[in-house]
């Protein structure tokens, strides 16, 4: 009886495991599948034509954009305020109103950034719809990611390592620089990456603040549709699951090679760290 | 000045040290500065969404009650009640769960205690990788497979359906229920199994008396992080939800959830239908927090 | 701000001056609390130039704290409160509050070798560099007289720039004392420096602080009693955040006054 009831929990196990591989095998074939026969170095390196037929390059522009722009704020900024929790901040009130924060940045969903986005960069900034307005609201987004593997990357940093420099006579900012920021690089190369990703799979968050024009940006602050959102509109608004699918490859293949990168550079830097 | 011969001169390295506590300060005060930000991040957020969504209720004359319990939503006509929506986002995101939890955990189970450590080696990242796809792309599949597969075999006109929604968000939180469950998994130390194993109790037996439950606290974690993704899902759901306006009664009754409902008309609302759209943010806000919360107690009564 | 500090020296100075000129160390009833936790107990002490002095004790003495107290080390951990006198040349060092002055002179060696990820050469550098030493000349000289100082210099003198984590563990604890050295410290502590060697690294150790002396005045902090014998001048036993005895190292292991000394030394308890 227990031998039965094991063999059908293991049969279980099997069947679970088998079919998660299955649908992320069909959903990954099927974007390929679909899409592979548009992909051609025109189309990715192609200005966009609204009659179809076009390529994608400004939307590759548009998501560049918002990546440099946010991740640009919301890096020093993450790092800074990884390092007051963990090497400045006294366990107190403070720390944990501002952990408190951090994770409940965390768990909001990305339209309700992208409701604040709209009111307060868009409207109340004057920013409009634009890349400008979308790379804010994704810097508050990516900034608790960027705490947070950081903060994880301090600790990783041997306590001994800050001992044996203040005990040098140098300060805790000395020592921050020298001794335990490269030392926590690695860790927080692969967040700043992660967070990339999070930004190019973005959808609902850049649709409230970028807006969805379908051309080559003039600046960042024109309004201008990200490759995840070119993804989107077509598929809704004119049906074009091909034309979705190949954008869909573009956007797998960037985010397999951030990965990759995020392996490579953890394991490569930390060889390197001597 | 002093009798006792002193090697290094007092007044000079005063000095330079001076600068240097000068910019531990003020680096120390920047850093707090920037910890800081996510706190104003967060107020301001949740100050605008508020201060614009509570507006028709406490400066127009607009019911609260009436719009969570209303079940017509015809901005035109000044009629605001998002009950249709409150409904289809709890039946979307439990249906999803239902689904997509036990398959995930199991598949996170099969990884790390049965799978060869070769298989697990390759399927792991794997999926890890497709945590991280844009989930838009799971609703460009969910539109060309799913929609069609059930409108052709459940007779429907339509395929766009709560069943279609169920089905794309519990796809779509596989990858973080399976890494964040598997991850839990393995980090129970092994003693836990040997010595159950030694009191003869068999592998599988194993696994869920003794493993399971001592992963118990990460396994929460993921669902909490899957059910997030699940409710907070917007634009891979306005492609398989239909959108239409009715309290869903059926598993294939066209539906429109709360975050769809926002994206859908925010590109045009203005005034008191804007607003009405920041309300629906605040309504989505509370159900986050609420089951969170419900999670979190749920967890810690099992733990007791 | 400076003639404040100054001042203050001046008034201690006499004071101190007045009891005992070779004196380095003069610890005056110190009290050091962790939290509610007391750990030390009204420790007084008076650690004499160019000697080595050892502090013995079984473990969670007190012997570990006392000697970070000298640099103030103690002062990365929350809420340790310090109470009573500790002058080292004269200076109250927690009343003038300049822990960088403080720490270029009272150097410390750890319990386990901790070189930074950096070559050999910038390990050693660092803390000049830190202090504004630019000059590559000025470094090259302090590195190789600090190198030499620890008795590694032919060792390691054909891989400066090399990974400094690629050397043995008593190798890298002696490049861990030429990086104290590089500070041209007047004093050194050493917590437990051989606890984490092999028996041949550590008589290398050992006979390089017994050379050390003739230049810097020493406190080890050790649990190995035959070590201390070997090494050092004076013994000070610490027993539950107290010194029991504290007089010459002869005296401590052949006849000491004290019972919970001699249970100790003879290896009745610890």
């Amino acid at each position: 009886m227990r031998k039965l009831k094991d063999n059908i929990l293991l049969g279980l196990l099997w069947f679970a495991a088998f079919l998660t591989v299955a649908v992320l095998v069909m959903i990954v074939g099927y974007i390929f599948y679909k899409g592979i026969g548009l992909i051609s170095f025109d189309f990715i390196f192609g200005d966009y034509s609204p009659s179809g037929g076009g390529g994608i390059l400004p939307m590759i522009v548009t998501t560049i954009y918002t990546i440099a722009i946010s991740l640009l704020i919301a890096t020093p900024i993450g790092i800074l305020a990884a390092v007051y929790l963990q090497e400045y901040a006294k366990q107190g009130r403070l720390v944990n109103t501002i952990r408190f924060a951090t994770e409940s940045l965390t768990g909001i969903p990305s339209i309700i950034y992208g409701l604040f986005g709209a009111v307060f960069f868009v409207t109340t900034l004057k920013l409009g719809m634009s890349i400008i307005a979308a790379s804010l609201t994704l810097t508050i987004i990516v900034l608790p990611v960027i705490i947070r593997t950081t903060e994880e990357s301090l600790k990783t940093v041997p306590r001994t390592y800050r001992e044996g420099s203040l005990a040098l006579g140098t300060t805790k900012l000395q020592t921050l620089y020298k001794v335990i920021l490269p030392s926590a690089m690695p860790g927080i190369l692969s967040g700043l990456i992660l967070s990339m990703g999070r930004i190019i799979g973005e959808s609902a968050a850049i649709f409230l603040t970028a807006g969805t024009v379908a051309a080559m940006p003039a600046s960042i602050f024109s309004s201008a549709r990200t490759l995840t959102v070119h993804s989107y509109l077509v598929t809704q608004e004119a049906g074009d699951i091909e034309l979705a699918a190949a954008v869909g490859i573009v956007l797998i293949v960037l985010i397999l090679i951030l990965n990759l990168t995020a392996t490579f550079i953890s394991k490569k830097l930390n060889k390197a760290n001597y | 000045m002093s009798s006792i011969p002193i090697k290094k001169d007092a007044g000079e390295i005063g000095k330079a040290n001076k600068r240097k506590y000068l910019l531990e300060k003020v680096s120390g005060r920047v850093f707090l500065f920037c910890a800081l930000l996510s706190v104003v991040s967060l107020l301001l957020i949740i100050g605008f969404v508020f201060y614009k969504g509570s507006h028709p209720f406490i400066a127009e004359g607009y019911s609260f009650i009436d719009f969570l319990l209303g079940s017509d939503w015809v901005p035109s006509e000044d009629k605001f009640g998002i009950l249709p929506m409150i409904v289809a986002s709890i039946y979307a995101t439990i249906g999803a769960l239902i689904i997509g939890v036990p398959i995930g955990l199991f598949t996170a189970i099969f990884l790390a205690e049965i799978a060869p450590r070769s298989v697990a080696k390759i399927i792991s990242p794997a999926v890890q990788l497709l945590a991280g796809i844009p989930s838009v792309l799971y609703g460009v599949f969910g539109l060309a497979i799913i929609v069609p597969f059930l409108q052709n075999n459940l007779g429907l006109i339509k395929g766009q359906s709560l069943i279609a929604v169920i089905i794309v968000l519990a796809i779509m939180m596989l990858p973080t229920v399976v890494t964040v469950a598997e991850t839990a998994i393995r980090a129970v130390p092994k003693t836990y199994r040997e010595g159950s194993l030694a009191l003869g109790v068999s592998p599988i037996g194993t696994i869920f008396k003794v493993v399971v439950p001592a992963a118990k606290s990460g396994i929460m974690t993921a669902i909490v992080l899957g059910m997030g993704r699940a409710i907070g899902e917007t634009m891979a759901v306005i492609l398989v939800a239909g959108n239409s306006l009715i309290i869903p009664t059926s598993l294939t009754d066209s539906i429109r959830p709360l975050t769809t409902n926002i994206a859908l008309e925010m590109g045009y609302a203005f005034g008191t239908h804007q607003e009405m759209l920041f309300a629906t943010g605040i309504v989505l806000f509370s159900f986050i927090l609420i089951l969170n919360f419900v999670l979190a107690r749920i967890s810690s009564k099992g733990g007791n | 701000m400076n003639t404040i500090v100054i001042d203050r020296k001046t008034v201690t100075d006499k004071s101190v001056n007045t009891t005992e000129q070779q004196k380095k160390i003069a610890v005056k009833d110190l009290n050091l609390f962790y939290g509610e936790k007391q750990a030390l107990f009204d420790v007084s002490i008076d650690i004499k130039e160019k000697e080595v002095t050892a502090l013995i004790g079984p473990s969670g003495c007190g012997k570990s704290t006392f000697l970070r107290t000298l640099n103030r080390m103690n002062d990365l951990i929350d809420g340790v409160k310090i109470n009573g006198k500790m002058v080292i040349d004269g200076e109250d060092i927690y009343q003038t509050n300049d822990v960088i002055k403080l720490r270029t002179k009272v150097g410390m060696v750890f319990q386990k070798p901790n070189l930074f990820p950096m070559s050999i050469y910038d390990n050693v550098a660092y803390g000049p560099r830190m202090q504004g030493i630019k000059n590559k000349a000025e470094l090259n000289k302090i590195v190789e007289e600090s190198l030499r100082g620890a008795a590694i210099w032919d060792e390691v003198k054909d891989r400066l720039k090399s990974s400094a984590l690629g050397l043995s563990g008593g190798q890298q604890q002696r490049v861990c004392i030429a990086r104290a050295i590089a500070m041209k410290p007047e004093v050194i502590l050493m917590d437990e420096p051989t606890s984490a060697l092999d028996p041949i690294s550590t008589l290398k150790v050992e006979e390089l602080i017994a050379s050390m002396k003739k230049e810097y005045t020493i406190v080890i902090v050790t649990h190995n009693m035959q070590q201390a014998a070997r090494v050092s001048d004076k013994t000070a036993f610490f027993l539950n955040g107290e010194i029991i005895e504290f007089d010459e190292t002869n005296k401590i292991f052949s006849m000491p006054s004290d019972q919970r000394t001699e249970d100790y030394v003879t290896g009745r308890f610890g």
